[in-house]
């Protein structure tokens, strides 16, 4: 009898294949140099060459914006959506292929904004998938308009006289929805810590919200420079649960221990503060998953003809 | 019982002797049911059409819907209910009007009589306590609109339905539309046996006690009408030749798509789709299948989209505003070439227009709605029937083609029941499972075939095949396209399927006499009431003949020769169009039916059109007075 395990049978264990970082690469992009996206396309490739995930079963689903032409730089198969629709079309993937690595690439107005009624639900839905939200606090492609990130008082084209708003917190709604199970922000700026962090979200079995500090030359190379250039402006939470990247201890001396379990400090780390706070702020393995819950045997032809044979008797003349 | 017994008004009772009853013996009889929303005439309507189905009688039935789920109580607009016509022969539309009404308040009543829903001499029971209610308004509310129906010829016996009921139950509210179940089943003397299953289905998630409480009632009605009333009607059964099954429309389509292997619907609520995914729910998960409620309208086309994308086509149901919502993400599909079924079950718009009424006003939303060039396939059932078989269809050509294939119902198709034959059914309905196998090298994800831009698609899994597909304009290596032949040899690659799928389609069939003085031109749910219209012309000696067409796009061929062979061609529609002679109505700024307006970008003929907007299926009266007044150089 055929199962849904048929498609799990494709087992890779005994694969004698390999693949170098450069068989994960694709197009050439075409991000401005500069620009944060290059340095989490080449962790992401990092990952994907660590973990040897095979390129046909790994499979990236963006909306739209600079950060979403992402699976066009790779070699694995991928789906450049609309904007702010990543998410149900990766929950599509997931749901019908659990047997696929499931990766979802957006923006902050993508995730934030136009996306944000999915954003919600897929952290409910808890969807094994890894979520990468690459905020630069700003609409790049577009050219430089407010998000719903940009910190307040920054000037946009929308906004000229500085944003009105105070900006939403990604990790604080992503940690207030019911259900979360993993929820992480990192910064392009130091790539040993964004490729400990989508590995440790890789790793996670849910759905894994990685916010990730983007710095975008062009319209908001202000936003993170002081960071950039003091790592006292930076706190790490580590924990043996945590991130580890130890390279990183020597240059970030601000280093507080975290629980990813404890979801009430995770949350009140995510409040803002005079530090940006990187690393684990919450996980649970336990939440339960929506592709698993729905998980159906695959029916033969034949059973269910039988089946719908037998239905149409309660409605026979 | 004397208190209960009918009182006649206007024609003498015939006497209840030793002969019995008086037994009106007709080829077909339409009933309405009709009581305040909650009182659950439309479960008494849906059983009583249910099981005359079951026994072999022709049947159609027409659910009469308030928008809101409990309006004002004895309220004209809150009326619910359902008509029934039933047949000796098929029944192919709800008719014009109703021989025998049940109505549990006058209010109800009058206003389908306003409506013009009763015939002329039809026989009417209706519920008396209000005549006798301690509420001074409501006496005078039921003297006043006797006064009005008692002017009509109607037939009106007042029945003590919630009296009688209340020897059986505390709450007569919640019981008497089994009671008027069991008159009806005397009436039309159907098989008892029949309805209790009926009735213990209905119930079958509920205690045993109640629908034995609920049969109860229903057998006391039976026995009430069989002492009380002096007449029955006998609408000949004759056994169809071949087996057949009793469905709604949304029952079909959901039957049709576990039918053609799909195993994902994805979907928001929203009326009247939503019992698509009520009816698949149940079943669903028994043949391997996952109904996803998703958290709007926009997420639940992309988790079809994603779920096609990564193996076989998916499917979502949704009503106009769904559509309206899902429009960008269809474009997707088209753009990406990744199949994908839409089921839309068209009501009265725009905006939230008729929730819970038919229109046929989606149309040319579902051809042209997305921005850009957007080709897909849109096809019609017509009938129930239809409704089963079209969705095997589309599951087919969505795959064979890379696209995205509409199909429309619409709210009368949805809850209305019809019996047809059973299917039977083909394994090759149904889609094969996911091929994982390598990708031959060089194939590129558009591998379009130049002459009919058909290519096969390979899905994540299969090695050597790895792509991205993109929103983009791009060009057959999925690679965002930056020169501008690219955009334009997409457009071509994306349009030709359709021209292709065309070449396999046959002309129309003509209903009636293949030329004459007028052809109408219909699609969708209108089918029956439409040619039992050109019946009645043809029978006052009118040269007229009806076409319905299925393929609404592709166009299905040839049309534009079988219109040179009729002086005229004319839409009716449940749309609306301006009306020539209304305030600055002209023929030039004269806004037409969505099909009239198609027809004529195709085939450059002046198609004319009749159409309403009234919220309910066409009558075949009423399209015949369209008729009459669109015959070339006729009345007018």
């Amino acid at each position: 009898m055929e199962t849904s395990c048929s498609f799990l049978s494709c087992d890779h264990d005994d694969d004698e294949r390999s693949w170098t970082m450069e068989d994960y690469a694709g197009a050439i992009p075409r991000w401005c140099p500069g620009c944060g996206d290059h340095a989490i396309l080449a962790a992401v490739e990092r990952l994907l060459e660590t973990e040897q995930l095979p390129p046909e079963r790994t499979v990236f689903v963006s909306g739209i914006g600079c950060s979403s032409r992402f699976p066009h730089y790779l070699t694995t198969y991928g789906f450049h959506g609309i904007h702010g629709r990543a998410l149900p079309i990766a929950t599509g993937v997931k749901l019908r292929r659990p047997d696929l690595h499931v990766f979802a690439v957006m923006g902050d107005g993508d995730c934030c904004s136009i996306g944000a009624g999915h954003w919600i639900h897929a952290v409910r839905y808890n969807v094994d998938m890894v979520a990468l939200m690459l905020d630069n606090g700003i609409y790049g492609l577009t050219k430089n308009q407010t998000s719903p990130t940009t910190p307040q008082g920054h000037p946009s084209n929308t906004q000229p006289k500085g944003s009105h708003l105070m900006p939403l917190n990604p990790l604080s709604a992503t940690l207030g929805v019911s259900n979360a199970s993993f929820v992480a922000q990192t910064a392009d700026w130091m790539p040993a810590h964004v490729y400990a962090t989508i590995a440790a979200a890789f790793r996670h079995r849910g759905f894994s919200f990685v916010r990730i500090l983007q710095r975008c030359p062009q319209y908001t190379d202000d936003l993170f420079q002081e960071a950039v250039r003091n790592p006292n402006l930076v706190e790490m939470l580590v924990h043996p649960d945590g991130v580890d990247a130890p390279e990183l201890e020597k240059i970030f001396k601000n280093r507080r221990v975290h629980d990813p379990k404890d979801l009430d400090m995770g949350r009140h780390l995510a409040e803002p503060f005079d530090r940006i706070r990187l690393g684990i702020f919450f996980r649970d393995e336990s939440r339960q998953r929506y592709e698993e819950l729905r998980h159906q045997r695959i029916h033969t032809a034949q059973e269910r003809i039988d089946r719908l044979n037998e239905e149409f008797e309660k409605y026979a003349v | 019982m004397s208190s209960s017994s009918p009182v006649v008004t206007k024609k003498a009772r015939a006497s209840k002797d030793a002969a019995g009853p008086v037994v009106i013996r007709v080829p077909e009889h339409t009933v309405e049911i009709v009581s305040d929303s909650g009182e659950g005439a439309q479960k008494c309507g849906q059983i009583f059409g249910q099981v005359s189905a079951k026994m072999g009688n022709g049947a159609w039935t027409v659910e009469i819907i308030p928008a809101e789920i409990q309006p004002p109580a004895r309220s004209g607009p809150g009326a619910s209910g359902n008509r029934i016509r039933i047949g000796t022969q098929p029944v192919t539309n709800w008719g014009d009007a109703a021989n025998l009404v049940v109505a549990f308040n006058e209010q109800a009543l009058l206003a389908r009589h306003e409506l013009e829903a009763l015939h002329e001499d039809a026989i009417v029971l209706v519920e008396n306590r209000w005549a006798t209610h301690d509420d001074d308004d409501i006496r005078r509310e039921w003297t006043t609109a006797m006064e009005v129906l008692g002017k009509q010829d109607y037939r009106i016996i007042p029945v003590p339905m919630e009296e009688q009921c209340l020897t059986v139950t505390d709450n007569p509210r919640r019981g008497k539309n089994m009671f008027v179940l069991g008159m009806l089943a005397w009436i039309y003397d159907r098989d008892i046996e029949l309805i209790r299953d009926a009735i213990r289905q209905s119930f079958r998630k509920k205690a045993e006690a109640v629908a034995r409480a609920n049969i109860e009632l229903m057998e006391l009605g039976y026995r009430w009408a069989e002492a009380n009333l002096d007449f029955r009607v006998e609408v000949p059964i004759e056994k169809p030749p071949t087996p057949m099954i009793v469905l709604n429309g949304n029952q079909a389509l959901a039957m049709g798509a576990v039918a053609a292997g799909m195993d994902l619907c994805a979907m928001y609520p929203i009326t009247p789709a939503t019992s698509v995914s009520h009816y698949l729910g149940e079943i669903f998960e028994d043949f391997g299948g996952i109904v996803h409620q998703a958290e709007d309208e926009i997420a639940a086309a992309g988790v079809a989209i994603g779920a096609s994308y990564a193996g076989k086509v998916a499917f979502t149901v949704t009503s106009g505003p769904g559509l309206a919502l899902k429009t960008e993400f269809i474009g997707l599909a088209t753009m990406t070439e990744v199949p994908l079924v839409v089921l839309d079950v068209q009501r009265g718009g725009p905006s939230t227009g008729l929730p819970t009424k038919v229109e046929q006003s989606d149309l040319l939303a579902a051809l042209y709605g997305q921005p850009g060039d957007a080709p897909k396939v849109v096809m019609a059932p017509a009938t129930i029937e239809e409704c089963f078989h079209m969705v095997v269809t589309a599951r087919r050509i969505a795959e064979l083609f890379r696209c995205v294939v509409m199909v429309l119902t619409d709210a009368n198709l949805a809850t209305g029941v019809q019996p047809f034959p059973r299917p039977q059914l083909d394994p090759r309905w149904q889609a094969a499972p996911p091929d994982l196998r390598p990708v031959p090298e060089g194939v590129k994800p558009y591998d379009w075939d130049p002459a009919s831009g058909l290519s096969r698609r390979f899905i994540p899994g299969q090695p050597g095949g790895m792509h991205t597909l993109t929103g983009l304009s791009h060009d057959e290596y999925s690679h965002v396209g930056y020169s501008p032949d690219v955009h334009e040899r997409g457009c071509a690659m994306r349009s030709r399927k359709l021209a292709v799928f065309q070449t396999t389609l046959k002309p129309p069939g003509v209903y009636g006499d293949t030329k004459g003085d007028l052809l109408v031109v219909g699609w969708g749910s209108t089918k029956g009431a439409i040619e039992e219209a050109v019946d009645r012309a043809r029978a006052r000696g009118l040269r007229v003949s009806s076409l319905h067409l299925r393929i609404l796009s592709p166009l299905e061929p040839g049309l534009k020769e079988i219109f040179s062979r009729f002086r005229k061609v004319a839409t009716v529609e449940i749309n609306y169009s301006d009306r020539l002679g209304d305030p600055y109505i002209t023929r030039e700024n004269r806004r037409l039916g969505q099909l009239a307006w198609l027809l004529r970008a195709h085939t450059l003929v002046d198609v004319d059109c009749w159409t309403r907007v009234p919220g309910q299926p066409l009558r075949p009266k009423g399209i015949l007075e369209g008729i009459e007044s669109m015959m070339p150089g006729g009345h007018a």
